[in-house]
């Protein structure tokens, strides 16, 4: 085992371990918002994908690029816009909801 | 690959913005900024990656961003709060084949000399996940929408057929991590994680599909982490961990919520046509009252308490604002007004949730079945709108029911219980419901949107 893929093992289960804490707080109410947003998060191989699509290696290449960046830009701009369209909705009883 | 500090330093600050936008979910009152950090922290990755060496070309990402933005937009914009669960869905499949096309992208530039042991079983993971969690958020959305039967497919030998497939394919994946890339039999990989995808998903009945929704959801976030692993890039090992736990607790409480193992979720084949005990409905002997909407709403009106406890029958019934302007009325006449919601009560985790809020029913006015319980007997009126199994007393009395064991909202200790509902059928599992035979129950028969409209006038003349 090397030692970067060690490193990528400590960093994956440490935050795995923030996640639990972070997320074990958020009440029921939102956990559809929850869920749209953190799929957003999930949008992060969009990084990769840029990469892939932007680096002129061969045309099969620049094609799987090319899908993997539409499909990751659909997932965060999609993702963060509807939890926010979500959210914009909570309101408390003393707020004017309109 | 070598990438400059300035970009590893701003993955850093991605992944501070996304665990502060994640803590500031856990109340409404901060959740939207929370869900703003969150996007600043992939605006920041996202920047931060343009200025990576190795891209020379901008002429793809420039179509393959305006593309997506668009049509993520478009999709934001338009879809209906009730069909939530499906684009959830379709977004978890994105993700989960975009890092699954990261991870190919990766394979085929490793040259003749093969991989080190490391980056292969990286990529095949990745691959694997992410391709199965894209096949499988299709057919979830398929089922979602209507356009794949809802039922639970079942079909003989499902699970071994299932553990097969799997087996095969972490044979094939380690057989071609050892070797030089080959298109064909990499090809191979994907067809059986597609597949895979697809058996994972099609055995689960269409109520279930809350438990599907986040355990797919943890999958995306598990594939964004492989495809980390293989780019050594900490961003999205970070994000797709969060994402992955996420998951995960969301799946366990879903699970919880009805009182049943993951196992038996993705296996059990619930609701699958098998009808449990005493699906009779009226056995003659037990008579279910039935009240009008003038008495329904004499009884809410002139209570202290009332308990509306919505179902996804209300949702389908697109009722929920006829049920707020209902609540609105009574808390206008000094009545306490509670909205109880079980968890499982939507399509997704936190689904009836939304859709009240969108109803504008404040946050305040939603309790969940905990909160309620232990007070119960001094609520006046529970009013139950299309929800059935999650107010069935045999959850908690009957150990030989289908449901025995899973948390149920008991109305049935309330003072009076009124149930809209069109006739006495039964739900979801199936059994019959012995609330509806209750003294202090009444049935008011009818669709759910013209029994409330109904209620509102009544109240409205009291």
């Amino acid at each position: 085992m090397t030692g970067t893929l060690l490193v990528s093992l400590y960093v994956f289960v440490l935050a795995m371990f923030i996640g639990f804490e972070v997320i074990t707080k958020v009440p029921p109410t939102l956990h559809t918002p929850l869920m749209s947003g953190s799929n957003a998060i999930s949008g992060i191989s969009i990084v990769g994908a840029l990469v892939v699509a932007g680096a002129v290696d061969s045309p099969l290449m620049q094609w799987i690029g090319l899908a993997a960046v539409v499909m990751a830009t659909i997932n965060v701009v999609g993702g963060f816009l509807v939890t926010d369209r979500m959210l914009q909705m909570f309101h408390r009883q003393d707020e004017d909801g309109e | 690959m070598q990438t400059l500090p300035i970009i590893q330093l701003s993955y850093l600050v991605s992944a501070v913005l996304f665990i502060l936008g994640l803590k500031r979910l856990s109340s409404p009152a901060t959740a939207r900024g929370g869900n703003t950090l969150a996007a600043l922290g992939m605006l920041v990755a996202v920047a931060a990656t343009l200025l990576d060496q190795s891209i020379i070309d901008f002429t793809w990402i420039i179509v393959g961003v305006v593309a997506g933005g668009a049509i993520g937009l478009i999709m934001a914009r338009t879809v209906k709060m009730t069909s939530m669960p499906q684009m959830v869905a379709v977004f978890n499949g994105f993700g989960g084949g975009a890092s699954a096309l990261v991870a190919a992208a990766e394979y085929f530039r490793a040259g003749e000399a093969g991989f080190a042991t490391d980056a292969a079983v990286s990529i095949m993971a990745g691959v694997i996940i992410g391709t199965a969690t894209f096949s499988g958020s299709l057919i979830a959305f398929g089922k979602l929408q209507g356009i794949v039967t809802e039922k639970a497919v079942k079909y003989p030998l499902q699970r071994t057929t299932s553990f097969l497939l799997f087996l095969g394919l972490l044979a094939l994946a380690g057989y071609l991590g050892m070797r030089a890339p080959d298109g064909q039999l990499f090809l191979g990989v994907i067809a059986a994680a597609l597949v895979l995808g697809v058996l994972i998903v099609i055995p689960i009945g269409g109520a279930d599909m809350p438990v599907v929704v986040a355990l797919l959801n943890s999958y995306s976030g598990l594939a964004a982490s492989a495809a980390g692993f293989v780019l050594n890039n900490n961003a999205l090992i970070i994000a797709g961990a969060l994402v992955g736990a996420s998951g995960l607790i969301l799946t366990n409480i879903m699970c919880r919520a009805m009182n049943r193992s993951l196992a038996n979720v993705m296996f059990g084949a619930f609701g699958a046509g098998a009808v449990g005990g005493g699906a009779g409905g009226a056995d003659g002997d037990r008579v279910a009252n039935e009240i009008d909407p003038e008495d329904a709403a004499m009884l809410m009106g002139y209570a202290q308490s009332v308990l509306i406890v919505p179902g996804y029958g209300l949702a389908v019934a697109q009722a929920q604002h006829k049920a707020r302007e209902l609540g609105d009325l009574l808390g206008k006449r000094g009545v306490q007004v509670k909205y109880v919601v079980h968890p499982v009560a939507g399509r997704m985790p936190g689904h009836m949730n939304v859709l009240l809020a969108e109803a504008n029913v404040p946050y305040d006015q939603l309790y969940e079945p905990d909160d309620v319980n232990g007070d119960m007997e001094n609520a006046d009126v529970a009013i139950i709108i299309g929800a059935n199994d999650v107010v069935n007393p045999a959850a908690r009395d009957d150990p030989s029911s289908l449901i025995a064991g899973m948390p149920i909202i008991e109305v049935d200790r309330a003072k009076r219980t009124i149930v809209l509902k069109r006739s006495l059928n039964v739900g979801f599992a199936g059994i019959d419901n012995p609330l509806f035979y209750l003294q202090n129950n009444s049935m008011l028969f009818g669709d759910a949107a013209k029994s409330l409209s109904d209620l509102v006038e009544e109240v409205k003349a009291l």
